[in-house]
């Protein structure tokens, strides 16, 4: 049901980019200069973009999952929305969102900039939302009664309380999704949409394009190098500060036994920047929560008559059902004309190809990364300096480093067919690490001391401790590895290189063909298969995993 | 001003009138909690609800508090009824409920923050409010890095500030260890009795006997499953009230009394008692108690010669009434025990049981448990009824959320499981979550 609703809204999205399209073929395309002294400016225009789109999910993220949390009927709808939308791979409807914006902001660079900004925050503010809602939901039923008691506002309580709360999850997830998002940053400054159009942003992924196209390998490494040093500098910078602080937000009143530190935090810290920036902002605080109370109170009747309820309900169930139906209705009118539902078909048969891939990968990344995970965890000393560079590998986006593999490819002869495996899991790889390497270091110690003075063989270590132990970090990492592979198979699968041409068979490859050729139905039903698939594995496999490792494997 | 006015003229402040609350199984069967509540909390006097775990105190607490919608009848505020949080309260909290993210300060001030009260004039009144309370030199402190009984403290400045018509409190002292909760109930006391106590009124939820003996002027005494109010003690002792004196003493015998006994018919006569082989095991639910906890009591009452005062015992195990109450109720279900007055009397069964030895004592225990636990009674029947003597756990967890509840109904069975597991009678695997009739339960050597 939710599912026909995405599907008919990314619908509406294409029909009024369509409408709007008439004048986009005027569109600007920078020029992008390979030159090296351009590098510093390039990117920090990424950089900026990154963090407009971080603005954007964090504003998103406050909206949606507030209202989704507080309205009941709002949460009917909005979570089943989220759900899906976090299972859509963004690279696929980019060729549609650009049309869109650039239908928006006709003539200008400012639509292709919308359309990369766009790109990124669908790629942070699902999960973001999703934490945040969690937070939300499972608040301190005492903390919640508090608040009412002493009637506060909807503002006060959403910065008194709703907010802190959430804070530590949200900070975290951010982080993530932040280092997840530069690979969508380099996916989405540069992009060729319909016949001959290619369009390009100043930014540092779009500089890695045009030396590709160059086919010049040592540009390449150097803007891998300034990536390098930007993921690490925002990481320093910024988030550890920010995680660090969020400590602040803990709700368990006794201090936990390893505090997050940031040097950059305690500087600040003792510095006067804190009180010079609080000074002036305390009064518009209370200027604002002066100004919003006539919002009411955050507080509910406790007696609703049940009619008017009931009537609410009805007319809610209706509208909803009314619209979906429609939008069905002129959805299937659509495909019927534009391409027939053969597409459908299709696109399953070349979906199991690209989903052979995601399990191939999934199958070898474990059995490479849980071992090294569970022995780099295992060794404080190891994991302490392991754990900031998975986190840097994990942020640092794989398709730079695709030209290096495609020119190794064309030089051994390799189909894409099989490179593509390669190329997913350049990027996906690293979640499965990075959780195993956490649930390792979580395993007590006093549970592996008893193994040891046992003298328990390795293999019923393993069974009997380390397995159990893992198994519900390494369902987080998984889950994130795949999706993260099926969004990769959509620039994995198809490749430029100079002058050749690489193409694998998969509904990856078939996406990013049909973004070429301009044919919005054929991406449309692409996208909607790949979303099909991978709610499908998540229903049928990770959630059931989910499940065990919830209720048998927790520690 | 806390003078105990014994006139009928005192301003009523919350008025409770017929209130009955359910809550809903997960298969929409209501669930009783409260049934028919009505009294009144007036100027002038502290008031105590007192009554064992399952007895719905907080929930009517959260329904006077304004934040529980009670399923039919009206909590009224002084007269006006009400559909929201009650305007005329405050609250302290069993945990505290402090926001760990703000100071003391900005703690105390939360209230008062909410009403739009500008810094300039919320400072002081909260800076005197800690002051009052005894946080003086911790205004900028977090709650973490406070004791328990200090957090606490900011719980009552919290409340207090903002000058509420009635303080509620749900069960504010027992996460304190013994010494700080005595400490700070004397302190409220005293602040109670000074004339610059700004509140009228005190209405606290407790399970400890003697605090409800120590503070109040009425007591109320809640039955469980579903709560009703069964009986209101007036307690005239003098102020400050010593715990040593025997009127005290009485008073407290006679609510363990109370609470022990049988339920009332509306004539004040004792209703006649479920008889455990008779009884459904949603009539006569199983109380939450583990076998050893059962041993350890009887072990104690065959020491101390076969019988002992509740208070007593209590007083020499450090339990509280929630701790206490159910053992006592499993003894009598079991007929190790019987309870007359705020006695406890070992039965004959019950000393054989404590003197036998680790084989004898388990038989003895299958032999009463299948009989006189009607939970266990009745997983036995129906796994004998299977050809293979097993059945799976959800057969009873959907028998028994009718009655109870989820949650409820998971610790029912849970309890029997332990019960008969201890006795040998069944065994439970909990992988696939199946029951199944112990096959050597009497062992033939």
């Amino acid at each position: 049901m939710v599912f026909v609703a995405i599907a008919v809204l990314l619908f509406g999205i294409l029909r009024l980019a369509h409408a709007m399209n008439g004048n986009s073929s005027t569109a600007h395309v920078a020029v992008i200069s390979t030159n090296p002294t351009e590098l510093p400016y390039y990117a920090a225009r990424s950089l900026l973009r990154m963090f407009i789109a971080l603005g954007l999910s964090v504003a998103f993220t406050f909206v949606y999952a507030t209202a989704a949390a507080r309205s009941r009927r709002a949460r009917v709808i909005l979570i089943p929305i989220l759900d899906i939308l976090q299972s859509v791979p963004i690279l696929g409807f980019l060729a549609i969102t650009v049309t869109f914006f650039l239908a928006l902001f006709p003539g200008s660079v400012l639509g292709l900039e919308c359309a990369s900004i766009f790109a990124i925050f669908t790629s942070q503010a699902w999960n973001m939302t999703f934490s945040m809602y969690h937070s939300l939901i499972t608040q301190p039923a005492e903390l919640d009664e508090a608040a009412r008691m002493f009637r506060l506002t909807k503002w006060e309580r959403f910065w008194r309380l709703d907010l802190p709360s959430s804070m530590i999850g949200l900070v975290w997830n951010g982080m993530m999704s932040f280092g997840g998002g530069w690979f969508f940053l380099a996916a989405s400054e540069a992009i060729s949409v319909g016949k001959n159009k290619t369009y390009a942003l100043p930014g540092i992924g779009s500089y890695v394009q045009a030396a590709v196209d160059k086919g010049d390998l040592r540009e390449v490494g150097l803007a891998s190098g300034v990536m390098v040093i930007m993921v690490i500098g925002v990481n320093v910078l910024f988030w550890r500060p920010l995680v660090a602080y969020a400590e602040k937000f803990r709700v368990e009143t006794s201090e936990s036994a390893e505090q997050p530190k940031s040097y950059v935090l305690n500087f600040l810290r003792q510095s006067h920047i804190p009180s010079y920036i609080s000074k002036p902002l305390k009064p518009a605080g209370r200027g604002l929560d002066r100004i919003t109370r006539p919002f009411g109170l955050a507080e509910y009747p406790l007696h609703t008559p049940e009619y008017k309820r009931r009537a609410g309900d009805v007319v809610f169930t209706v509208a909803m059902g009314a619209v979906i139906l429609f939008g069905v209705y002129r959805g299937i009118v659509y495909f019927d004309h534009a391409a027939g539902f053969g597409q459908f078909t299709r696109c399953l048969g070349l979906g199991f190809l690209t989903f052979i891939r995601v399990v191939v990968l999934v199958v070898v990344a474990t059995l490479i990364w849980v071992p090294l995970g569970v022995k780099i965890g295992m060794s404080p000393k190891l994991s302490r300096y392991a754990q900031p560079v998975v986190q840097v590998l994990a942020s640092f986006p794989a398709i730079l480093l695709f030209p290096f593999a495609i020119a190794v490819f064309l030089h051994l002869g390799i189909s894409l067919n099989f490179g593509g495996i390669f190329l997913m899991a350049l990027g996906a790889q690293w979640y499965i690490l990075f959780n195993v390497i956490a649930g390792a270091s979580a395993i007590p110690n006093d549970l592996r001391e008893l193994m040891d003075q046992f003298r328990v063989p390795w293999q019923q270590k393993w069974r009997e401790l380390i397995l159990p132990g893992i198994f519900p970090y390494y369902v987080t990492g998984g889950i994130t590895a795949a999706g993260g592979a099926w969004n990769a198979s959509i620039v994995a699968e198809i490749a430029t290189y100079g002058k050749h041409h690489l193409v694998a068979s998969g509904l990856g490859a078939y996406i990013a063909r049909a973004s070429i050729k301009g044919d919005y139905p054929e991406i449309l039903s692409g996208v909607i298969v790949m979303s099909f698939y991978v709610v499908v594995v998540n229903r049928l496999v990770w959630r059931r995993l989910y499940h065990l490792a919830e209720t048998k494997y927790s520690l | 001003m806390p003078e105990v006015d014994t006139t009928a003229t005192r301003q009523v402040i919350v008025a409770v009138d017929h209130v009955d609350k359910h809550f809903t199984t997960p298969d929409g069967q209501p669930l009783p909690v409260l049934e028919d509540i009505n009294f009144e909390l007036s100027e002038g006097e502290i008031v105590a609800l007192l009554g064992k775990s399952g007895s719905g105190k907080s929930t009517l607490l959260r329904c006077i508090a304004g934040l529980l919608a009670p399923t039919s009848g009206t909590v009224s505020y002084r007269g006006t009824p009400l559909n929201g949080a009650n305007p005329g309260v405050a609250m302290v909290f069993q945990s505290f409920a402090l926001l760990p993210w703000l100071t003391v300060q900005a703690n105390t001030e939360m209230g008062l923050e909410a009403r739009g009260m500008p810094p300039a004039e919320r400072h002081p009144l909260a800076l005197k409010m800690i002051d009052l309370i005894g946080l003086d030199g911790f205004e900028q402190a977090y709650p973490k890095e406070l004791s328990g009984g200090m957090r606490q403290r900011v719980g009552f400045a919290r409340a207090l500030v903002v000058e509420p018509d009635a303080l509620l409190m749900d069960e504010p002292f027992s996460a304190l260890d013994v010494l700080t909760a005595e400490n700070l109930r004397t302190e409220l006391l005293n602040l109670w009795k000074g004339k610059d106590f700004p509140t009228k009124a005190i209405l606290i939820v407790t399970h400890n006997i003697e605090e409800a003996v120590l503070m109040a002027d009425r007591i109320f005494v809640l039955t469980s499953n579903p709560g009703r109010l069964r009986a209101e003690i007036p307690d005239p002792l003098p102020r400050p009230r010593d715990r040593r004196s025997p009127e005290f003493e009485a008073l407290v015998d006679q609510i363990y009394g109370i609470m022990t006994g049988r339920e009332t018919d509306d004539a004040g006569q004792p209703a006649p008692a479920l008889e455990p082989a008779l009884a459904s095991p949603t009539e006569l639910p199983l109380p939450d108690v583990s076998v050893g906890g059962l041993a350890g009591l009887m072990e104690i009452l065959a020491n101390l010669g076969g019988h002992a005062d509740l208070p007593d015992l209590a007083k020499i195990l450090t339990f509280e009434v929630d701790d206490l109450l159910p053992i006592v109720d499993a003894a009598e279900m079991l007929g190790f025990a019987k309870v007359a007055d705020a006695d406890l009397h070992l039965s004959p069964e019950g000393d054989e049981w404590v003197h036998a030895d680790i084989q004898r004592s388990k038989e003895l225990f299958a032999e009463v448990a299948r009989e006189r636990a009607p939970l266990v009674r009745a997983i036995v029947r129906a796994l004998e009824t299977t050809k293979d003597g097993t059945l799976n756990e959800r057969f009873f967890l959907d028998l028994l959320g009718r009655g109870f509840g989820e949650d409820e109904a998971r610790a029912q069975l849970n309890t029997a499981i332990n019960w008969g597991r201890y006795g040998e009678v069944f065994d439970y695997d909990a992988d696939d979550g199946e029951l199944m009739l112990e096959k050597a339960a009497y062992p033939v050597d």
